[in-house]
Order: structure tokens, then sequence, then C-alpha cells
């Protein structure tokens, strides 16, 4: 078994209105020297494949049919370790 | 008259309204195809209604577009089928990939619910064809990701191409930033596919087909997509 996580963020181009509402409230507290905020999404899955190898293509395809949409997002594959 | 399927989803909220507005206000055939349906039977036209399928997990729209009949929906479509994805339904039809582009939360993150204008932008297509070319029609909007977006490149050719079918305007048919609800790239509210036979559109003409809901304009979508149907 191997955990394995996708960091989802919008493209670059693409307006974040979440991340904007978010950098306002920051703002607001005092956090001024923040000076961007852009959300995106933490997936994390556990992959039963025979090596590493496998369980990172199982991921790829698990991110490009469904878990970002690549008109508006990106992905990285982040993090793999072996599970028990 | 042709038969039309109104899909459901679970989490699908404006399925009974789309129904309602088809068969007792228009006098279509209308009936419910369940998404886990393998197909859609002997329908004319589609109809993918608004609402909140499986919760908008994910992203709107996304895990519904893998549902069964989705599988179907898209064979017709390419078959030349008439479908009309309405809020949630045009999320997913995005999803589908059937339309091009993708939604976002709204600017400013209000989930807006209000009547608003649209401008007919196109009338060749099989929904807008008994709509004059301009004309303002007051239709309902309630969401709170409809604020569409898509590549430079795709924008352009969607223009190049007449796909933008309806705009967010003012009530003298003026395109604004002011009358634009949610944010969408060039206050685009409705677009239909190159080949003109998927039309997505955020606003719910089904909520404006009777006096008494404030708004008639609803009907004339639907009345063309009938009269489209009886002529095919």
């Amino acid at each position: 078994m191997y955990k394995v996580r996708i960091h989802i963020t919008l493209k670059p181009s693409i307006l974040d209105p979440k991340g904007k509402a978010s950098h306002g409230a920051l703002q607001n507290l005092g956090y001024t020297q923040i000076k961007n905020v852009r959300i995106g999404k933490l997936v994390e899955l556990e992959v039963e494949a025979d090596d590493e190898k496998a369980a990172i293509d199982a991921a790829e395809q698990a991110a490009q049919k469904l878990l970002a949409n690549e008109v508006m997002e990106n992905y990285r594959i982040e993090h793999i370790e072996e599970a028990g | 008259m042709g038969s039309v399927a109104v899909l459901v989803f679970p989490g699908s909220n404006c399925d009974h309204d789309a129904y309602h507005a088809l068969k007792h206000v228009m006098g279509a055939d209308a009936r419910f195809v369940w998404h886990k349906e393998a197909t859609l039977g002997d329908a004319d036209a589609v109809i993918v209604p608004g609402g909140f399928s499986y919760g908008d997990y994910l992203r709107s729209g996304a895990i519904a577009r893998f549902s069964p009949v989705m599988q179907d929906v898209v064979r017709f479509a390419s078959a030349g089928g008439p479908v009309i994805g309405i809020c949630n339904g045009f999320q997913i039809l995005l999803e589908a990939g059937l339309l091009p582009g993708a939604m976002l939360a709204n600017d400013r993150l209000k989930f807006r619910c209000k009547q608003v204008h649209l401008r007919t932008e196109r009338t060749d297509t099989p929904f807008t064809s008994g709509i004059e070319e301009g004309r303002v029609l007051s239709i309902p909007i309630a969401h709170g990701e409809g604020n569409y977006t898509a590549p430079e490149e795709v924008l352009r050719e969607i223009e190049e191409n007449g796909q933008v079918v309806f705009r967010y305007c003012d009530a003298l048919g003026n395109v604004k930033p002011e009358a634009n609800p949610n944010g969408s790239l060039r206050n685009i509210a409705g677009i239909v596919n190159k080949e003109r036979n998927v039309l997505g559109m955020m606003p719910h003409p089904e909520r404006a087909c009777e006096a008494s809901l404030g708004s008639e304009d609803g009907r004339l979508i639907f009345s063309s997509l009938l009269n489209h149907l009886e002529v095919a």
C-alpha cells in the first residue's frame, strides 16, 4: 500500500475568488505582510500497487480523469510513502 | 411532440421544476430518468437540471459527469441530439467536456439568487430559434459557482463561432459589468457547443414559465426546442 498526495491548485491565470476573500480577511486581521492568497486542494490517496511507479501512475490517472479539472487547475503529485 | 428526458441525480433539486414546466406548462411528453440508468430510452431531447448533484463535492458537476446515464448523454449529444444543461446541469456538461470552459466561485463569493436580464445573442440554435435576436429575457439565477471562465484562446474561438447564446445585461439589453452577477468572463450566461445542439446556461428558464412566477420568458427557450423537435 502506498500513500500518495496530490496537490491541486488553480492555474496562475485563473482568478481565485476564495483566495482573494481570504486575503482580504487576513488584511483586516492586520497581516498586511501577506501579499497574496491562493487556495487549492490536498487529496490523499491510499493505493494498492506493486511498486511506487504503479502507485504514481494510478494517482496520475485519477488526477487527470476526476480529481483535477485541467481547464482551470494544475496538479502535482507531491508525496509518496509506503504505508503499512 | 417529442419526448424530453429530465435527468435526476442525487442532489438534483430543479428536476421537478423542469418536469413541471415541460409537461404541465408546455404540454410536452416529459419523463424523469434516474442517473443510474444506462440509457436515455427513446428521448428526443435531454434536460440536465439544476441542483447540487453529489453535494457539489470535489467540484460542481465533477462526479455526476461519471454517472452511468451521462455516458449515454455523451453518445446522444454526439449524434446531434439536443441537450440543455441548466445551472448545475451546465456545470455537469462542462465537466463532461460537452461544452468548453469551467465554473469558478462567484466573484465576491456571494450565492446569487435573483432575477436577471439576459440578452439573446444567437437565434441560430434549436433553443433560441423562436426568439428575436437581441431580445432581453427576464430569468432568475440561483448559484454560488457560476463564474464562467475559459482560456483566452477558447474564449476567442467560442466568440468567433457564435457560441455565446446569452449574456447578462441590464433591462435595456446593455451588456456591462454592473449587470454581471457573478464575474463571468464577457458576461457569459449561456453557451452552445460548436455543433449547436448542446446548450448550457446558468439562469433557470424552468422557473420563468408562468406569469405567477414573475416571468414567462423561459417558455421561449422550451418552445423553440419543442418546435425544433416537431420539425426534425
